[in-house]
């Protein structure tokens, strides 16, 4: 998975490529950590990504609970796999999706 | 039918895809399944890594077969670990807020939804779970 980042002042936007699994989960984890703090508006786009699994849901779901407290999140360019994972778990209620 | 016998890790979940990819793409499986599928495999290879042998690491094995009428793959998951039923854990509740969300179980839920059956045995002192997708008409 490759992570693109882009800061314009407290925007953050994310681009991920590839897969969102167990194996590259804590990479999202890590860069969300150290960029998240002072971020109003965070929007992660999903153009590149194939999937994501259960891994990759729980750092999303981490990145909604602390930008619900700072600003707002959202998840842009979802493909047809990935919309239908967030249908089947709830998050689409939980994220706001592009 | 086709299998691969390696140690049950995390950094072994992408070895195993990209066996599984392998055979997928040779009977021209439809690119939505394919994500399905390696999902799953990172859910279900994943839980074995992060738990069947803790803390030791032991080997599993994965099997790619086809069955006919409907054109399906059936992936099984076979390893020597505690015995574990992933079938028996309870659904998580996908209505709660994120503020009351907890994660667990949520892996095996979305396999027991994106795949067309999945069934689970203990048998000779091996977890063998099987996971059949539909990739045809």
């Amino acid at each position: 998975m490759t992570v693109d980042k882009k800061l314009t002042g407290t925007e953050l936007i994310i681009a991920l490529a590839g897969r969102l699994d167990t194996t590259t989960a804590p990479q999202l984890e890590a860069e969300l950590k150290a960029n998240l703090p002072g971020v109003e508006h965070l929007v992660l786009d999903f153009a590149a990504l194939d999937y994501l699994s259960s891994a990759g849901l729980r750092v999303l779901l981490a990145a909604q609970k602390q930008m619900n407290k700072q600003g707002d999140m959202v998840v842009r360019s979802v493909n047809e796999t990935i919309a239908e994972i967030f249908e089947v778990t709830g998050f689409s209620d939980i994220l706001t999706i592009e | 039918m086709k299998e691969i016998t390696l140690a049950a890790t995390v950094e072994n979940i992408e070895v195993v895809t990209d066996f599984v990819n392998e055979q997928l793409e040779a009977m021209e499986c439809p690119m939505k399944a394919q994500m399905l599928i390696g999902i799953a495999i990172d859910e279900l290879f994943g839980n074995i890594a992060h738990y069947a042998y803790t803390p030791d690491v032991g080997e599993a094995t994965v099997r790619v077969e086809v069955t006919e009428n409907p054109l399906s793959v059936v992936i099984t998951f076979i390893d020597g670990g505690v015995p574990y039923d992933p079938l028996a854990t309870e659904d998580p509740d996908t209505t709660l807020s994120a503020e009351e969300r907890d994660i667990g179980g949520l892996g095996i839920f979305m396999v027991k939804k994106s795949m067309d059956e999945i069934t689970y045995r203990y048998e000779g002192g091996k977890n063998v779970l099987s996971i059949r997708k539909r990739i045809g008409n």
